[in-house]
């Protein structure tokens, strides 16, 4: 089992009227709200719990990309895992991930994941989200129709950029690159393991299935809710006569560990309020847009999480303790009850990759590190052998022997006065 | 109101269909919203003096698919295709909104191939100071009102007859909004003022009073830029659809321009 520290990078300054001053958290949030004074502090100390979280001997610590967004501060991740590899030595870095679509051209993604699996010795994993209608067709204002198309083209793109040992011609549908040659290249060969963040678009399970992709639900609405979209993609995988490796799949958990249950629902109502009635308020107006949703996904009935997200967000309150804590969006209690249900629920959908929200909304540095170091010390020793004794995993980042690796300021601090070379 | 004559067409595309209805000169209909999913009183007014033509651009009701339309070139050669396979070529011609984009753009680059031509509101222009309403982020079941000034007719214009399918007509209609989406995403200047410029047609422009989506300082902008003769003509109590909330009026004065 791998577990996963992600961190969403929230804003954490929204005031308890924000719901009631302002329209949505999300592609039109007023300007006026962000402090950069009080980013500087949220980058750093966020920072410092990513690092934090690989020291504790989580596997790997995750970012990802938003625009124009309250709760998601990271229009470049690519940044923040840039630190990452520098201050971390073992972890994963994945990056989940770079919205394909949106970098013109792609080939900056192929040469970006390049920097950091080499400066992080090999440590990457490039996720390739297709981007929320929020992000991509509002704030970046790509046509709905033709998203999933470029996103295709993309990721071909960026896997050939990889692959190839010349440079070569790119003569996509909307590509044309004269010359395509990824200057760096990653470090893992051929490739980084490729990770796909996902809805419950069929088109998503199935490009997954088809390319050897680890397909993660990322939800934060919890298990239950992953739940549907998890057992579309094993059936996808059937249907293509695919093993049902767990390693190639992965769900977004939020979870708050204390002593006690009761300590538990003390600690984390707060924080949890704060993510699902101010980060959540988003407008269903931005959830839709003509195309973004396929056909065959419209057919399939499962309807848009996004929008059924944003539909609920407009309700006085988004979600109450029930909905937060019992339905399980959050995953609370003492650390015997979290790796209980963390064990069952993992089973049941056979995923073998967890990403964790131990950070969520406003919550403090402190309890944030307290949730970590519970979930590190006595949670994950009871999680860490699912899967692995029948299971290989192949979609893990391979790196560079430990040996071969050179720290930071290994090398260069050890030079003393000015060489005469 | 009775039903007019169908024919399926061949285009590059695919098969198209085109509806007619009345006799007389021709007159081209490009529709816009939602295309033409079922016969107007709009299209029957205009019916009583003309053959009235209404082909189907691709991914709207009856049209072929819009798959492989990335650029905004692609729709114009697309729309020229359309008005080729309905006859239409040196016809008199009508385009509402996203349709009366595609309309403006095909009269501007062949300049000789239409007569005259009515825009009703057409896309394709965008004024910072006076944005155009992003018709593409409303809340769900906004759409009409936002649209029409007759929000409840709009809705009925647009639902599943009694007997047709629902999930088939669904997907019409979300192909549709597709296709419109294709056209004018993400709303901004698809540098039509620019092409205008060639418009050699006499043009009326039609905005209804009450339009939420386009200014109607947009008219004069559009005016302004045709380099031949144009004319602005307001109709009360319509919204961006005037061609729905107002169809005889509408029809009316885009014939006596027309016919002048």
């Amino acid at each position: 089992m791998k577990a996963l520290w992600f961190h969403l990078m929230p804003y954490p300054d929204l005031k308890d009227d924000f719901k009631q001053k302002h329209n949505s958290v999300w592609v039109d949030i007023d300007p006026g709200v962000y402090d950069p004074t009080i980013g500087h502090r949220a980058y750093n100390e966020y920072i410092d719990e990513l690092v934090h979280a690989a020291r504790m001997g989580f596997d790997g610590v995750c970012v990802n990309e938003h625009h124009a967004n309250a709760y998601g501060m990271m229009p470049s991740p690519n940044l923040i895992a840039s630190a990452l590899a520098r201050e971390t030595t073992d972890a994963a870095i994945c990056v989940m991930g770079n919205s394909v679509a949106l970098y013109n051209p792609p080939t900056r993604v192929a040469e970006e994941f390049g920097m950091l699996d080499c400066i992080s010795g090999g440590r990457l994993i490039a996720g390739f989200p297709v981007g929320t209608p929020m992000d991509a067709c509002y704030a970046y204002g790509q046509n709905p129709a033709l998203l999933r198309a470029r996103y295709y083209e993309g990721i071909e793109l960026i896997l050939r950029a990889w692959k190839e040992r010349k440079p070569f011609a790119f003569n996509g549908r909307f590509n044309k690159q004269r010359y395509v040659n990824c200057w760096p290249r990653p470090i893992q060969s051929p490739r980084p393991p490729v990770w796909v963040p996902g809805g419950g678009s069929v088109e998503t399970w199935r490009m997954c299935a088809e390319k050897d992709f680890v397909y993660a639900n990322l939800s934060y609405f919890g298990h239950k809710a992953s739940k549907a979209a998890i057992a579309g993609f094993w059936n996808e995988m059937k249907a293509m006569g695919r093993e049902p490796n767990p390693f190639q799949a992965g769900f977004l958990q939020f979870v708050g560990v204390a002593e006690t249950r009761k300590e538990a629902l003390d600690l984390y109502r707060e924080p949890a309020d704060y993510f699902y009635n101010r980060c959540l308020h988003t407008d269903p107006a931005y959830a839709n847009p003509p195309g973004y949703t396929t056909e065959a996904t419209v057919r399939s009935a499962l309807g848009s999480q996004v929008m059924q997200a944003a539909e609920q967000s407009r309700r006085k309150v988004r979600a109450d303790q029930n909905d937060i804590f019992d339905a399980g969006h959050v995953v609370i209690g003492s650390p015997d009850e979290v790796a209980e249900t963390i064990r069952s629920v993992c089973k049941d959908m056979n995923v073998g990759n967890l990403m964790l929200l131990l950070h969520f909304g406003n919550m403090s540095a402190q309890l944030t590190r307290y949730n970590t170091d519970l979930f590190a010390t006595r949670v994950l020793p009871q999680i860490r052998d699912l899967f692995e004794d029948k299971w290989e995993n192949k979609w893990w980042p391979k790196g560079m022997p430990a040996q071969n690796r050179v720290l930071p300021g290994a090398t260069f601090d050890a030079i003393s006065g000015i060489a005469a070379q | 109101m009775t039903e007019p004559r169908e024919t399926i067409v061949s285009t590059p595309q695919g098969p198209m269909r085109v509806w007619r209805k009345g006799k007389g000169k021709r007159l081209g209909v490009l529709p816009g919203f939602g295309g033409q999913p079922r016969w107007t009183p709009f299209l029957d007014a205009l019916a009583e003096t003309r053959q009235v033509v209404v082909p189907s651009l691709p991914g709207f009701p009856g049209g072929p698919t819009s798959d492989g339309l990335d650029t905004h070139l692609d729709w114009i050669v697309a729309t020229r295709d359309a008005l080729i396979a309905a006859d239409l070529v040196g016809a008199d011609l009508v385009g509402a909104s996203v349709g009366g984009a595609l309309a403006a753009e095909a009269a501007s680059l062949w300049p000789g191939d239409v007569k005259t031509l009515a825009l009703i509101a057409p896309f394709g222009m965008f004024d910072e100071a006076e944005p155009i309403v992003d018709v593409f982020a409303q809340p769900p079941g906004a759409m009409s009102a936002i649209l029409s000034n007759k929000p409840k007719d709009f809705d009925a214009f647009l639902a599943a007859p009694a007997g047709a399918n629902r999930g088939d007509w669904d997907i019409h209609a979300l192909r549709a909004r597709v296709a419109a989406a294709s056209i004018v995403w993400p709303l901004g200047d698809t540098g039509l003022l620019r092409r205008i410029t060639r418009l050699s047609a006499p043009t009326l422009l039609i905005w209804g009073d009450g339009d939420k989506v386009i200014p109607a300082a947009y008219a004069r902008r559009l005016g302004k830029a045709i380099a031949g003769k144009s004319k602005i003509k307001s109709i009360r109590n319509a919204g961006h659809v005037a061609e729905f909330d107002q169809p005889r009026t509408t029809a009316t004065a885009i014939l006596s321009f027309m016919n002048a």
